[in-house]
Parts: structure tokens; sequence; C-alpha cells
């Protein structure tokens, strides 16, 4: 195991804290005058999303999380676990729902995800930011009501539900921006 | 590299603004007969206080085949209390001083220090010229609290009397995460993140009397509670300056130097060689005085509204 002093704290270093693997996302140097410096550190929670404010104490060291991000592709899912392989070795990983999160919506089969690993396990899922799917149910446009700019649900061949124009209709392929769950455009194949 | 990084960060203004505030200051000094000294950067004995950081570096004896150890100084105080034992009168000192492991929004690895002590004058006093300098440059002068007064109304707990136990509750619910924690360090975290940072918005202001773990080499005046006769001077929420009523006896001198020692050796720092000129100068009788030292640097950024330290540095450290 790694062991980090705050003197090597920088932008993206993957810590534990409280037995959760963290990365840095700002790492900030404070010292009185004459006394005790420290590291104020906002760091996200791997597993939770959530980001935390801690103080160190400057020279204070931490153990490091042995995460890291691969590539693989998704293979489908048994009902209870997503199957992923990376497209390298063969070798074959399974993501449980908590770690696909709101992930899995966006996913059919065969896209590249950027899996996070913890101790090699699956932690995080993220979709690719921009996916291509098929419309499989939504309600017909009004014709000449494309100006105004109003949109419409529209459900997804994954399940996922997204607001599209009113122009769109059912049976097209659209791309969507998986970081936002909003509609870019037509797909144009 | 970026191909950029050969130019000066400061724009052309600021650095005239720099040379004038250096202007300004000796005018001040010479103005009030304070004699400008210089002293040597390469010190024989680093400052032994666990939370400075000294550059070391190996010097070419004269004369011979030795290599000595050689420390750049972290300030000039111990040079420039030898002078006054020696009967120097007033004195200051403008200088690059360094200190390593300290990079950030305010901090440099070097950066200008100006020094200055007066014979004869006690901490208050010296605040005072401190004012009078400030309103010569044009900044309003600094209003004054005292160091409990201010954790107690930011902090909501006395520094003086407050428990570990209290203090350790108040930082973990902070986010302080670091164990053990020492009352100084407690007091230093919650300080900074507390009270500092409302202090000298709408104006300068001093903190002074520190409770006895923050004395550094200030005396200690006897009393319930006892505080050191310390102050620091805040502007924006940056410390700008930080004075002592200096400590005069040899034997508490002595005393402190260990303590710092003792205390580098219990989180394994190197432990230093004590600055044993100093001593015979304290021993010798250095006079009752009072001693400050500013930060050029941040008192430039308050005077050009500047946010970074690197605003003001013709190449700060990534461009040395």
């Amino acid at each position: 195991m790694s062991v980090y002093s705050t003197n090597e704290f920088r932008t993206g270093l993957k810590i534990m804290l409280e037995n959760d693997p963290c990365s840095i996302l700002e790492n900030e140097f404070v010292k009185p005058g004459k006394g005790q410096a420290f590291n104020r550190v906002k760091l996200r929670n791997l597993k939770t999303g959530r980001v935390l404010e801690r103080t160190f104490k400057s020279g204070d060291t931490v153990d490091g999380a042995d995460v890291m991000d691969v590539a693989l592709q998704y293979l489908y899912n048994d009902g209870d676990l997503w199957h992923f392989m990376n497209p390298k070795s063969y070798e074959q990983l399974a993501a449980d729902a908590r770690a696909m999160g709101a992930t899995a919506q966006w996913l059919k089969g065969e896209e590249t995800c950027v899996v996070t690993l913890w101790d090699g396990v699956p932690l995080v899922v993220a979709a690719p930011n921009v996916v291509t799917l098929t419309i499989t149910q939504t309600e017909p446009g009004v014709r000449g009501d494309t100006a105004t700019g109003g949109s419409k649900p529209a459900t997804l061949e994954t399940g996922a539900v997204v607001k599209v124009p009113l122009f769109v209709s059912e049976g097209e392929r659209i791309r969507v921006d998986t970081r936002t769950s909003e509609y870019l455009s037509r797909a144009k194949d | 590299m970026n191909s950029d990084n050969w130019r000066p960060l400061a724009s052309r203004e600021v650095l005239e603004r720099r040379a004038l505030l250096l202007r300004q200051i000796r005018s001040f000094m010479a103005e009030r007969g304070v004699l400008e000294v210089e002293t040597p950067y390469l010190g024989g004995a680093a400052a032994t206080d666990p939370n400075i950081h000294s550059l070391t570096l190996s010097v070419q004896h004269p004369g011979d085949n030795r290599t000595v150890r050689r420390y750049l100084h972290s300030s000039p105080e111990f040079a420039m209390k030898r002078l006054l034992a020696s009967g120097s009168g007033p004195i200051f000192q403008i200088c690059r001083v360094f200190r390593d492991h300290e990079t950030g929004r305010v901090h440099n690895p070097e950066f200008t220090m100006l020094e200055w002590y007066r014979p004869g004058f006690e901490h208050h006093r010296l605040m005072d010229e401190v004012n009078a300098l400030l309103q010569s440059l044009g900044i309003a002068k600094a209003g004054r609290i005292a160091y409990g007064q201010a954790f107690m109304d930011r902090v909501g707990l006395d520094p003086h009397s407050a428990d570990t136990d209290c203090l350790v509750r108040r930082a973990a619910a902070l986010g302080f995460i670091s164990e053990p924690a020492d009352d100084a360090a407690l007091l230093d975290f919650l300080f900074s993140e507390l009270v500092a940072p409302a202090l000298g918005r709408g104006g300068a202001m001093f903190v002074h009397d520190y409770p006895v773990h923050q004395a550094a080499l200030a005396r200690v005046r006897p009393g319930k509670p006892p505080v050191a006769e310390r102050f620091e001077l805040f502007i924006n929420g940056v410390e700008i300056a930080n004075g002592f009523h200096e400590l005069t006896d040899a034997a508490e001198q002595r005393r402190r130097f260990e303590r710092d020692n003792q205390r580098r050796r219990s989180v394994n720092f190197p432990v230093l060689p004590m600055e044993e000129h100093l001593l015979q100068a304290l021993a010798h009788g250095l006079p009752e005085c009072a001693g400050v030292a500013l930060g050029v640097d941040r008192l430039l950024m308050t005077l050009c509204g500047a946010e970074r330290l690197d605003q003001v540095l013709a190449f700060p450290f990534d461009r040395a």
C-alpha cells in the first residue's frame, strides 16, 4: 500500500479517508505566521460521489487508495450484475447496481465505458459521454410548431427517458449527452 | 514547458509600485533615525521552530578542504539581535528570506521581509510605529483586539483556558482530522479557519497578547491568564506582520530552543544546532526592545489590490 505525505497532495491523487477511497479535487496550503501549517483539502468520495472538506496538519501521511480507471466493454446484464470485458486481456468483471448508478439506463451493449476499479473491483462505471439510441415511444409532434422550441418526453430503447424537440418522432435514432441527459441532435447514419 | 514562462508575471505598474514602496520604507526609517543594516543570508544556525523548514547548503570553507553546513536564513532576527546587543541602537533590514515547504496563494519559498527593532519600546509602542508606517503609505491605521477576545468572538471558546477535548470536538466538526493534536495546533487550526479570515476586513487590525503556546520569541507577561507579548497585523484576512516584545533572558531562550528541538525529535524532524552566538549575545545583554517582521510582498498585494502573492512577484517560484 502506498503512503502519501501532504507534501505530495495534488489534484487527482486518490487517498483513503474514513475507510472510503477519495479523489483530491483541491489542495490549499494554509499557514499562520508562527504556527502549524495545514493542508485544506476538498475531496470527492468515490463510493458516494459526495464532496468533503478536510484539513490535515502539513507533514501528516495518509494511505493511498488503490484506484485505477480502465476502459472496458459492456457485455450484458444478467438481471443482477452488469458484465464487462477488458478488450485487451478478455478478462471479465461484474459491476453491481451501486457501481452502475444512473449509468445503466444508457447502455444496450458493446459500449466502451470508463470503469473505476478499487482493489480490482468496479467502484464507479461511467457511460460514454455521448450515446446514440433509438426512440421507442413518444407522442407525435405538432406539425408547424418547430420554431417555438417546445419539447416532449421520449422513451429510448434502453428505458431512459429524455426530453426531445417536438419534431422528433418514434423510431428515430438520436444522440444524447449522458452527463446532462440532454438531447443533442438526430443521429446521422 | 510553456514558452511564455521567461516573462515576468507582475506587471510593469506593480514593479514600479514595489520600487516606490521600498523607497517609502527607507525614507520612513531614515526620518526616524533607524539604521539600515545587512546580515548574512547564509547563517551558521537555523530557526529551531519546528514549523519552519530552513534550506541547507554545503559551502566550501575558506582556506581548507572542509565543507561546512550553512542555512539560508528564514528571518534575520538572530543576527539583528546580535547587533542590538553590541549597542547598534534602532535598526532595520529589508532582505529576501527562505522557507522550504511554503507554496500557496500567499506563500512563496522566498519572499521579501522588512524587519526592524526598537530598543526601549514595548509591543504596543511598536504597533503605534507600524501604524505610522501604514499611514505614510496611505493605509488607514489598524485597530487592536486581544487574541482571547477575537477567538471568543468567532469560536466561542476561551483560548487561554479551554480544555483539549473541547478544542478537539470543535476542530473535528470543521473537518480537522489530524491525530494526535496538541493544543497549539488546535488553536492554530481554529484561528486560521474561523478568526483570521474575518480580521482586517474594511480596515487593518492588530491582534495582540497571544496564548503562551504561541509565544515563539516573545516575552511572557505573568498574570491570569499569562500572555505572550506578541502581535500580528492582518489586512483582508491575511497576516502581514508579526512582532514581539522581545525575550532578553538567555536562560529562557535556551529553554525554548531545547523545547523546539524536543518537538522536532517527536515528529522526526532534524534536530538543529542552537544559535550559540545569539545565546552569548543575550548573556552579554540585549537591551529591552520590541521587534517586528513585515511581509513586504503581502503589503504590496494590499496596495495593488492583488489576490495572490505571485501577482506581485516578477518571477514566482515556478518561473524562477
